[in-house]
């Protein structure tokens, strides 16, 4: 066990398994993508109270799910870092932070151009979207307080306990923004319960959602992986690695 | 007489610290207390800033009084929140640059408990006399005298999470030489669900509605971030410390 997690705790095993990996993930992400977009957006039905406006969910759904899910893997990672002082999680962790970022803005932005035609208005104070937009701040707050420390150790284990902090605060103000105000709908789509929209309207867009997972673990092992060429540069295996590839 | 002198030195036991955790939580509380009494104008700060915001909402959106009654209890507390927020950037600062810091890190007792004496003075030096000076504010802004009550207790009791999660981001941030903004940046979004149960409280108390519920939750709020955040907080440092 404990072999083990020494083994994967090595940047340079990391390095060599990923490869192996990520061919697969990124065969994956295009492929569920490509299938799930050109399903949803040209074969599913129209919705019949929205007409094709229905169709950015499937874009707004697989983001907001992704956002969510980042800042908990990276919360995973830093207490993985802080227990065992694994680099390589801080390394994913670190990549991971600017993705879901990106997610929870696209999430919001897509809602927003989603809201106009449907509620006709680009914004409101609706729980899910304040919540969104919270969760945007905390990813903010990660990325800066990791940046502000000149030490990169310090950054990490800063970034790691504000990470977890933050996690542990997600459901409080998840439940205390839905008591404040509910307007939004409810949830649309869920993998456990029976689907509430149409059959060939919910295939393409759990493909979209297992698309975009992929997507993120190709897209975070391929960071990870530059961010161990970058971090360890001095070590002896990049130098051989670097002079065999030249 | 040196050599007796430096044998006196060697001879010198490492001194076993005298008393428990008791007395060293009690020996924090004295010494911030007596700290905080010699520089009262740390104290006055936040309530100054707290009256001169809520001074800005008047003159910056409508005299009336009706608009004003409805939108007080939020004023009130966001105006508390960001005064909360500005002392908090002093709670370990002075420690941490003339070394008393690393003095709290290396005592044998346990960090997170000296943490939490430390941020119970911050709390009785700001979070107490924000929600005594609120109901003055209160009455400025024409908020219904019925839920003067309610306004101090929902600050007394919000402002001890408020101080806690702050001294979260306080710790984080005080080995940076300007983590002012930051600390705002990572504190704020913790601070919500205290804000919105907080002024839940007072429009209940307002429009007559019980107001037991919002103030159990601020109460629950209180004691999960008091058995957590010391935590937190004493890891924080010892990152702020070491790195």
């Amino acid at each position: 066990m404990w072999a083990f997690i020494h083994k994967f705790g090595s940047p340079k095993w990391f390095y060599g398994i990923s490869a192996r990996l990520l061919p697969w993930c990124w065969f994956l992400a295009v492929a569920l993508i490509l299938v799930g977009s050109i399903w949803g957006l040209a074969f599913a039905p129209a919705d019949y109270q929205q007409g094709d406006s229905f169709r950015i969910i499937y874009v707004h759904v697989p983001a907001a799910f992704l956002a969510q899910s980042i800042f908990v893997s990276m919360a995973v990672a830093a207490l993985v870092f802080m227990v065992w002082k694994i680099k390589v999680a801080d390394m994913a962790a670190a990549v991971m932070a600017p993705l879901g970022a990106a997610m929870t803005f696209v999430a919001l932005f897509t809602g927003s151009v989603w809201g106009m035609p449907t509620w006709g208005t680009w914004w409101i104070w609706d729980a899910r979207l304040t919540s969104m937009l919270i969760l945007l701040f905390l990813y903010v707050g990660v990325i800066a307080l990791r940046g502000a420390f000149t030490s990169r150790d310090s950054g990490a284990r800063a970034a790691s306990v504000l990470s977890m902090v933050g996690v542990i605060n997600i459901p409080v103000i998840k439940y205390s923004v839905d008591w404040w105000y509910t307007l939004h709908q409810p949830a649309t789509f869920s993998i456990a319960s029976r689907p509430s929209m149409p059959v060939e309207m919910w295939w393409p867009l759990l493909l979209m959602v297992l698309g975009f997972y992929a997507f993120f673990i190709a897209i975070t092992l391929m960071r990870t992986r530059n961010e161990i060429l970058r971090r360890e540069a001095g070590k002896h295996w990049v130098r051989e690695l670097a002079a065999g590839d030249a | 007489m040196p050599s007796s002198d430096t044998e006196s030195l060697r001879g010198v036991e490492p001194v076993e610290p005298s008393g428990g955790l008791g007395v060293a939580m009690a020996a924090t509380l004295k010494r911030d207390l007596t700290l905080a009494a010699r520089r009262r104008s740390d104290i006055m700060n936040p309530l100054a800033f707290f009256a001169l915001v809520i001074t800005l909402f008047p003159l910056g959106i409508s005299p009336q009084p009706a608009l004003l009654a409805t939108i007080a209890p939020g004023l009130l507390w966001v105006a508390a929140l960001l005064a909360t927020l500005l002392s908090l950037e002093a709670l370990f600062r002075a420690d941490y640059e003339d070394g008393c810091l690393e003095q709290l890190l290396l005592a044998p007792q346990p960090l997170p408990a000296l943490v939490l004496g430390k941020v119970c003075v911050h709390w009785l030096m700001t979070g107490l006399p924000l929600a005594l000076m609120a109901p003055l504010l209160g009455l400025l802004l024409a908020l219904p005298a019925e839920s003067y009550l309610v306004l101090s207790l929902s600050l007394a009791l919000g402002s001890v999470s408020l101080s806690l999660i702050g001294a979260i981001g306080a710790a984080l941030t005080v080995g940076l030489s300007r983590g002012g903004v930051l600390l705002s940046l990572l504190v704020l979004p913790l601070n919500i669900p205290v804000l919105i149960f907080g002024t839940g409280a007072v429009q209940a108390a307002i429009i007559g509605d019980p107001v037991g519920p919002h103030l159990a939750i601020l109460g629950a709020l209180c004691c999960a971030a008091l058995m957590m955040a010391p935590f937190a907080i004493a890891a924080s440092l010892r990152i702020s410390i070491n790195g």
